[in-house]
């Protein structure tokens, strides 16, 4: 990737944007952070934070790999100050990450007024240090890319999601690090799936998986399916999925992230979403930006986004690639894609001059040029209350001497 | 030339997506010969390559994509209203019927 020049984190990962997160730790001080926030939307700034006011240890694993993620340089945490959130806990561990951290809270400082200058003032001070970080040249082997679809038709399974499936075996064979998820959309890809596990043991964690989101959605009544796909031409979860599972390529799958666990060597990956234990707080997912939220959680530095209906949103904390699937949504929207990928089903490309190009968008944005939702300012951010238990020992490769890490120099 | 009008994703299939707007009368190229659209088929929905009886598995990219809930006859619209899933309904959308 030529000409890329990376933000060097202390703890050896390469960040591809410097940004300045302002992170609210519960609803009541989200209006406060925004404030905050508004005047430096210009200048890499941008807002994140966690909605409940109960504690949740996935939603404090989520918010602490979000606040040390490599794309991020320096964060302010917004507090009420009666919240639940362990406010101290997140502040000690961006520190230890070396970032530029403060808290403020807004009881402490007299409302909602005082806040908003004690934070404004704190951000001027912070951005010009933020400058000192060390530049390092970035290549696809310093890359987590993260890989979903959102308003999905039937065309995504014909263009983007098999483009997308064919970068992914380039970004896997250059020594990178891809995440795909999704699980309620692969109904049926279940032997697809085990066949690909790199070793034996992992094969019996994906189909246990499976098996987890399918109990899970049936509970829910409601499949991750909706009037917009139908619309679109897709009649099942099933077709769905076959189009969903596309977007993984051929590579073998290395081993079972869930959100907030980085993968610990480079290749693919598959992120379990679903809850572990009882169904509680709802739906897996309620929207796609909370999938979003939970890959940049694992790292990912930019996400690749395939979209048939065609949607819109990007990301608070890592570039969003938006590839469109179908040749007339792209005619409407032409303002919020990055690749298009319909062109494929009118005989203007194929599906390798996609997947080049796909590589080659992800090359320039890791050089900072800003994707279609960046420049239009999306900063969708959503994380809600999930329960995981710990990931047994199959789901990662027996500890090998020497190896490299995903993502990172150490 | 004209662009092609359908593509069937693997040779078991029993249907084909179509890749741009179709309607009865339109020319589907030599693979589909003998085939004749019997309604409008929008871009990237499915129309059957052949009959299909009720209840039988529905193939699509070589997987079952699920079952025909009524008898399908070839060049028929394959859609919500002959076709659901083996896997999930949705009670919300079950509910409104």
């Amino acid at each position: 990737m030529h000409g890329a020049i990376g933000y060097l984190r202390a703890d050896g990962r390469v960040g591809i944007r410097n940004r300045l997160l302002v992170a609210y730790l519960v609803e009541c001080a989200h209006h406060v952070a925004r404030v905050i926030a508004a005047p430096f939307a210009e200048r890499g700034v941008e807002l994140v934070g966690f909605s409940g006011c109960y504690p949740n240890p996935y939603a404090q694993d989520v918010m602490d790999a979000v606040c040390t993620h490599p794309n991020v340089g320096a964060v302010l945490l917004v507090s009420l100050g009666c919240e639940e959130f362990d406010r101290s806990r997140l502040h000690r561990t961006i520190a230890a990450s070396g970032r530029p951290v403060a808290t403020l809270v807004i009881q402490k400082e007299g409302g909602t007024a005082p806040t908003v200058a004690a934070g404004r003032a704190w951000i001027e001070k912070t951005l010009p240090e933020l400058e000192r970080v060390p530049r390092v040249p970035v290549s696809l082997a310093d890359l987590v890319i993260g890989t979903k679809c959102g308003g999905s038709d039937g065309t995504s399974v014909l263009s983007a999601n098999p483009a997308i499936g064919r970068a992914s075996d380039l970004l896997v064979d250059a020594g990178a690090t891809v995440i795909f998820e999704e699980l309620g959309e692969l109904f049926g890809c279940e032997e697809h799936l085990a066949s690909r596990a790199a070793r034996p043991e992992l094969a019996d964690e994906l189909r246990a998986v499976m098996a987890k989101a399918r109990r899970y959605y049936a509970t829910m009544e409601h499949g991750s399916f909706g009037g917009g796909n139908i619309t679109g031409g897709l009649t099942t979860v099933e077709e769905k999925s076959v189009g969903a599972y596309a977007k993984s390529g051929t590579r073998p799958i290395q081993g079972l992230l869930r959100p907030a666990v980085r993968p610990p060597a480079p290749g693919l990956w598959l992120m379990d979403m679903i809850p572990d234990g009882p169904v509680l707080w709802g739906y897996p997912n309620i929207n796609d930006t909370t999938e979003v939220v939970e890959l940049v959680a694992c790292g990912a530095h930019l996400v690749l986004f395939s979209t048939g209906r065609g949607s819109v949103v990007g990301s608070a904390v890592s570039p969003v690639v938006k590839i469109c699937a179908n040749p007339e949504t792209y005619r409407r929207m032409a303002g919020d894609m990055d690749v298009d990928a319909g062109r494929i089903l009118e005989g203007r490309g194929t599906l390798d001059e996609v997947a080049a190009e796909i590589v080659a968008v992800i090359a320039r944005v890791a050089a900072g040029e800003p994707t279609r939702s960046e420049a239009l300012g999306h900063q969708e951010f959503v994380l809600g209350y999930k329960h995981f238990a710990p990931l047994g020992p199959a789901c990662f490769p027996r500890p090998a001497a020497g190896g490299r890490p995903a993502g990172g120099r150490r | 030339m004209s662009a092609p009008a359908l593509l069937r994703l693997a040779p078991e299939d029993d249907v084909a997506v179509a890749l741009r707007p179709l309607a009865p009368g339109d020319p589907l190229g030599p693979e589909f010969a003998g085939l004749v659209l019997r309604e409008p088929i929008p871009l990237g929905h499915k129309v059957a390559l052949r009959p299909i009886v009720a209840g039988a598995p529905v193939r699509k990219c070589g997987v079952p994509i699920g079952r025909a809930t009524r008898p399908i006859a070839a060049g028929e619209h394959v859609h919500v209203h002959n076709l659901a899933s083996a896997v999930l309904v949705n009670a919300l959308d079950h509910a409104e019927e």
